[in-house]
């Protein structure tokens, strides 16, 4: 609801209704315990993780790992298990 | 118009037959079954263009309902008792999502021990889900109701979905002399339905049905709650149109001989019938009683009920389901609430009858009366629930 933050219950969208696009603005990274940090020293680009990745947070550029989001990275740690060549670490939030 | 003899049931599927929904979805219970038995013949005859959804539950019926709702679609339903108590988690979706689906219920008892026949402990268990309930006392009610209830569910500013109650048995399977009017005359009372909003719609694309925690929940449910409030007026504004136009008269209840009466009886659906016999009966004898038959359950019309009873002296509630908390039905709570605030102070009675579709006759209702009189004649200490044919 975040985009429908509502002030008085009676310009309340009718039935909860919510505008497209409105996850955008729901940062759901704030959930993470544990971070991915990614290593492009080892990558080999094959982009399992990219393919795993529930959240669309892998951010890929030109065919290559441009970045993790981690505004929407859960820290579910699916891409460093899928990593064939551990090149994603999970690591504690608080250490970082 | 035409002049026919028909059933509860066989009414109720030929007005469904004239408003010609977009959708239904359902699932056979006694003694609902026959409503959507006819309107599935009517389909598979080519007389209607609906499509009709053969759920595998009565969950399952009510969930097609809400998304094809949700689509877009005129939407309706039928059933009966354990049928509408399965659907219980998707009642209160459906008003939640503001989806006007119509759904004719035929009231039957709840198991256990199981039973088909009539009481209403069946919708009164709905009554807190956020549907308009509109009770009918025979046949004729019943189509006319489900008639009207179309218009009100579907105004813009309502968008609440309603159930229309008939009496099992009594109503559902009980034939009449009911009038009929022409096809047109009824689809263009209905009109065609604009929905407000479509999930279909990829134009303007949104989300139906997100989740709403401590910072929003509250607000959409009190706006839900106003809709229905506001429908109250819708319901009155559709009344006229409809009179206008059928030349049958409706509001929030029916005042019968209720005007000059001392002693009144409040009730809802088939048994008004027979108290309206016995308010002659006794009228007869010189005894001012009366009785409000109530058609408007939810909302529920307090204000107007205690303006209605403020000359009475005392009244008798008619209960046909229990609450289960030793403080008598659901209708008494509501009335005995409703009169509360009279400066005149107000005896009020429950009387608890027919559970499992026991008889209730002409006799014990004058009985019911003479026992009101007797009660309140001086100050005594009043059994406030009774039991009407309960063997002792």
């Amino acid at each position: 609801m975040s985009k429908n933050i509502l002030h008085s219950w009676k310009n309340t969208p009718l039935a909860s209704r919510v505008e497209e696009g409105s996850s955008k603005n729901f940062k759901t990274g704030s959930w993470r315990s544990k971070k991915p940090v990614h290593n492009k020293e080892i990558c080999t680009n094959c982009l399992q993780c990219w393919i795993n990745c529930p959240d669309n947070a892998i951010k890929v550029k030109d065919g290559n790992i441009d970045k993790i989001d981690y505004d929407f990275c859960k820290g579910c740690g699916i891409c460093a298990e899928v990593c064939p060549v551990k090149a994603i670490e999970m690591k504690n939030e608080k250490d970082e | 118009m035409i002049k026919k003899a028909l059933t509860g049931n066989e009414v109720i599927a030929e007005a469904m037959r004239q408003i010609e929904p977009d959708v239904i979805a359902a699932y056979p219970i006694t003694p609902a079954t026959e409503i959507v038995q006819i309107f599935s013949q009517f389909v598979a005859d080519g007389k209607v263009k609906t499509e009709f959804i053969p759920a595998e539950s009565e969950h399952s019926a009510i969930s097609c309902c809400v998304g094809s709702s949700a689509a877009g679609a005129r939407t309706m339903t039928a059933t009966s008792s354990q049928g509408l108590a399965l659907m219980h988690e998707i009642l209160h979706i459906a008003p939640g999502l503001r989806l006007p689906i119509i759904m004719p219920v035929v009231n039957r008892a709840l198991s256990s021990p199981i039973n088909i026949h009539c009481d209403h402990s069946d919708t009164m268990n709905a009554r807190d889900t956020g549907w308009i309930q509109i009770y009918s006392e025979n046949v004729q009610e019943a189509y006319d109701n489900l008639i009207q209830i179309v218009r009100i569910s579907e105004n813009k500013n309502i968008l609440i979905p309603s159930m229309v109650m008939t009496d099992g048995f009594v109503i559902s399977h009980g034939m009449e002399n009911v009038e009929i009017a022409e096809d047109r005359k009824v689809k263009d009372f209905v009109g065609e339905y604009k929905p407000v909003q479509t999930i279909l719609d990829t134009d303007n694309p949104f989300t139906l049905g997100s989740l709403a925690l401590f910072d929003s929940y509250f607000e959409i449910k009190r706006a839900q709650e106003k809709a229905i409030i506001n429908s109250k007026k819708i319901i009155l504004e559709i009344a006229e149109e409809f009179k206008r136009k059928f030349g049958r008269e409706y509001g929030y209840f029916e005042k019968y001989k209720l005007d000059d009466a001392k002693i009144a009886l409040v009730a809802i659906g088939s048994i008004s019938g027979t108290i309206k016999d016995a308010v002659d009966s006794l009228r007869g004898k010189g005894k001012k009683v009366g009785l409000l038959k109530l058609r408007v359950f939810r909302p529920f019309p307090a204000e107007e009920i205690k303006e209605a009873l403020k000359n009475t002296k005392a009244i008798g509630i008619l209960d046909r389901s229990l609450s289960f908390s030793g403080q008598g039905g659901p209708i008494f709570s509501e009335i005995r609430s409703a009169v509360f605030d009279l400066k005149e102070k107000l005896f009020v009675l429950d009387y608890i009858y027919g559970l499992g579709g026991r008889d209730t006759t002409q006799k014990e209702i004058e009985e019911i009366f003479n026992n009101i009189e007797l009660e309140t004649r001086e100050d005594r200490t009043i059994d406030l629930i009774k039991y009407v044919g309960l063997k002792n």
